[in-house]
């Protein structure tokens, strides 16, 4: 096995498909010859496969998913691209009324067999419009599935799941990870939606949380350990459909849980899976769950306000502290 | 239209401010002191000219990505300006902001917003604003050839044209949305086309001549003072730069370079300038130490001031804290 980025465990995830099936097809702006993707992620592509299955399209973020919807009802296997997770805003339309809606809306007629790919997070101070984590907007939605890969392995197993999936699946990256290297197998595997991975076990405390705070939490895991508390922490990998099961048990196994995720407090994912944990394991709580997460503002420009903004290792061990 | 000398000599000096302020800016960012990332305006300094001394003070401009020589041209405080491109507590945004979001309300700059084409809706609504007021407002809505394939442009240019707002579109057609040059998304390669379909009067002038975009505006805007509704000016330029901070920009063609960057906008409204015997060279130059000074001063400015306090992040939500 050699050891590649998180960017090219999706981009190895996507070519495979293609190799595989002809109608997988790649689109969105600068996905193609001149720029590979705002993150790179596509880079290669377009060379190996073509501008007709790796195509640039025009600033028109309703039109993409609205293309991609079209085009998956009607046989063809679209990888759409949004620039940035912040700009499927323009797009909401065709994600949440019509991909979301139309298998159920026209009893089961028809699939929406399509991926629509983004990006969350900060730590790049660019400001109110490109740092959002807005996962939770979708899992507000019935009728998507959302991946949410935090390390490279999963990228690629989850993109090639997400690819031959019958529903729509927004698949949310990370801009922290891209460049993030791990071992990742040439060979081809799959990584089924709803299994959540632990990361590291524990005895006194579960953490959960998503994208790169997963990488925060397991540094804190190893800081606590040097003075004996024992972090288990949970990679969901995916929120809809979400590995309850693996969440509840290490719960019933700890007693306590923090739940840390870069999205702002109210209404975050974080705040969903408070509420499952207490309606389905309330009696083996020994302590109120924790939320570890960023302030209700926009995300801010400058450093010294992002740093503030978006959680960092001691928030987390704090939250940790407080309750074990 | 015989242009006055003292309005060239307007134009030379905006001109060469937003190329000297960016050129800072490149300089300073050179330093490793300018945070996230930067969409230079150099290239393209005198669409904002052109435009902006074509307005009246109580006139509005709505800027883009790209808009630290919309605002500087429109009166901003460069110092203040430049801090916030350093995320400086002294910034106009106080650090919130940056580069993309550069904004100063008070001398008429309605935003710059990192979303490619949402100006346009926010340009209709303050145009609408000024005509419900009964004031004798315009607003400039700056926006680039890529931004002109998003739905916000049709929605906009028609209630626009519909009623008949006060209101000048300014397309900065600079041939490339990041790395997409506009043949590959625009079936005629004029944004202006698309202008007429909307019953909105659209001309295409040389963006890097200040003069004709100054021309241009003067007539729009007085159609829009004297409630003959909207304009759309599509000016031809290009970026002396990459898209953005780290883009070589190794897609252009070398000879569509080498045409453009011999098309330089200052040089061409000096030259103007100087052949219209509106300035001398020697005037010219003492023009261009003063701006450098202010320039200059602006650059120390922004170093020297301070970052904001961490917990400054969470004031501006609401007016009152909730
Ligand atoms: C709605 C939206 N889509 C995509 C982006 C990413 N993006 C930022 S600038 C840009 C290109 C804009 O091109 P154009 O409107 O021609 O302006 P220019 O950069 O050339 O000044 C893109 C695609 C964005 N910020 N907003
Ligand atoms: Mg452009």
């Amino acid at each position: 096995m050699t050891e590649i980025t998180y960017r090219d465990a999706l981009k190895q995830g996507l070519r495979e498909e293609m190799l595989r099936d002809d109608n997988v097809f790649i689109m969105g702006e600068d996905v193609g010859l001149n720029w590979g993707g705002a993150f790179k992620v596509t880079k290669g592509l377009a060379e190996e496969f073509g501008e007709d299955r790796v195509r640039d399209t025009p600033i028109s973020e309703n039109a993409i998913a609205g293309a991609a919807v079209g085009a998956a009802i009607t046989g063809m296997r679209p990888v759409a691209e949004i620039m940035f997770g912040d700009l499927i805003s323009l797009a909401m339309d065709q994600v949440c009324n019509q991909a979301a809606k139309m298998r159920y809306m026209f009893g089961g007629q028809t699939s929406v067999p399509l991926v629509l790919r983004s990006v969350f997070g900060g730590g790049k101070n660019i400001a109110s419009h490109h740092s959002q984590s807005l996962e939770a907007w979708f899992m507000h939605t019935p009728g998507l599935k959302i991946a949410v890969p935090a390390f490279a392995y999963d990228a690629k197993g989850l993109i090639k799941t997400a690819i031959r999936d019958p529903d729509p699946v927004m698949f949310f990256e990370h801009k922290l990870v891209y460049d993030r290297k791990e071992e990742v197998p040439e060979e081809e595997y799959l990584i089924p939606f709803g299994e959540a991975k632990v990361r590291r076990e524990g005895a006194d405390v579960t953490v959960w949380g998503t994208f790169f705070m997963v990488h925060k939490a397991l540094e804190v895991a190893e800081e606590l350990a040097k003075d004996g508390i024992s972090v288990e922490v949970i990679d969901p990998r995916t929120l809809v459909p979400l590995d309850k099961k693996t969440l509840i048990d290490s719960v019933k196994k700890t007693g306590r849980l923090v739940l840390v995720t870069e999205e702002t407090k109210t209404g975050a994912t974080t705040a969903e899976i408070a509420a499952i944990v207490q309606e389905e394991a309330f009696d083996w709580l020994d302590a109120p769950v924790m939320r570890v997460n960023a302030p209700d503002t926009p995300v801010p420009f400058s450093p010294t306000l992002e740093q503030y903004f978006i959680p960092d290792n001691k928030r987390i061990a704090d939250a940790i502290r407080e309750i074990v | 239209m015989a242009v006055k000398k003292a309005t060239l000599v307007d134009l030379f000096t905006r001109t060469l401010k937003v190329r000297l302020f960016e050129e800072k800016v490149w300089d300073i960012f050179g330093q490793n002191l300018v945070p996230g990332t930067l969409h230079l305006y150099l290239g393209q300094e005198a669409v904002a000219a052109g435009v902006t001394v074509a307005l009246k003070e109580t006139d509005w401009i709505q800027s883009t990505h790209r808009g630290h020589g919309h605002v500087v041209a429109k009166g901003a405080d460069m110092n203040a300006a430049m801090a916030e491109l350093l995320g400086k507590k002294t910034g106009s945004c106080k650090g919130k902001g940056g580069s993309m979001h550069i904004t100063q309300f008070d001398v008429g700059v309605l935003g710059a917003t990192g979303v490619v084409a949402s100006g346009l809706p926010i340009a209709v609504g303050a145009a609408l604003s000024a005509q419900m007021r009964k004031t004798d407002e315009v607003v400039a809505c700056f926006f680039g050839d890529g931004a002109s394939n998003n739905g916000t442009f049709g929605e906009s240019l028609n209630m626009a044209a519909i009623w008949q707002l006060p209101l000048v579109w300014i397309v900065e057609n600079n041939l490339y949305a990041m790395g997409t040059p506009i043949t590959l998304t625009c079936p005629s390669q004029n944004i202006a086309d698309r202008g007429e379909a909307y019953c909105t009067p659209s001309v295409v002038v040389d963006g890097n001549n200040a003069v004709e975009v100054y021309e241009a505006t003067v007539e729009a805007v007085k159609r829009a003072r004297e409630g003959g509704g909207p304009s759309l000016i599509e000016c031809k330029t290009y970026r002396m730069r990459g898209h953005s901070r780290f883009d070589p920009a190794k897609y252009r063609p070398q000879d569509e370079v080498d045409h453009w960057m011999g098309r330089d906008a200052v040089e061409i409204i000096k030259n103007i300038a100087l052949e219209q015997k509106a300035l001398t060279e020697k005037q010219a130059e003492s023009i261009r130490k003063k701006l450098q000074k202010a320039v200059d001063k602006a650059g120390d400015f922004a170093i020297k001031s301070e970052h904001p306090a961490p917990e400054e992040a969470l004031d501006d939500v609401f007016k009152e804290a909730i």
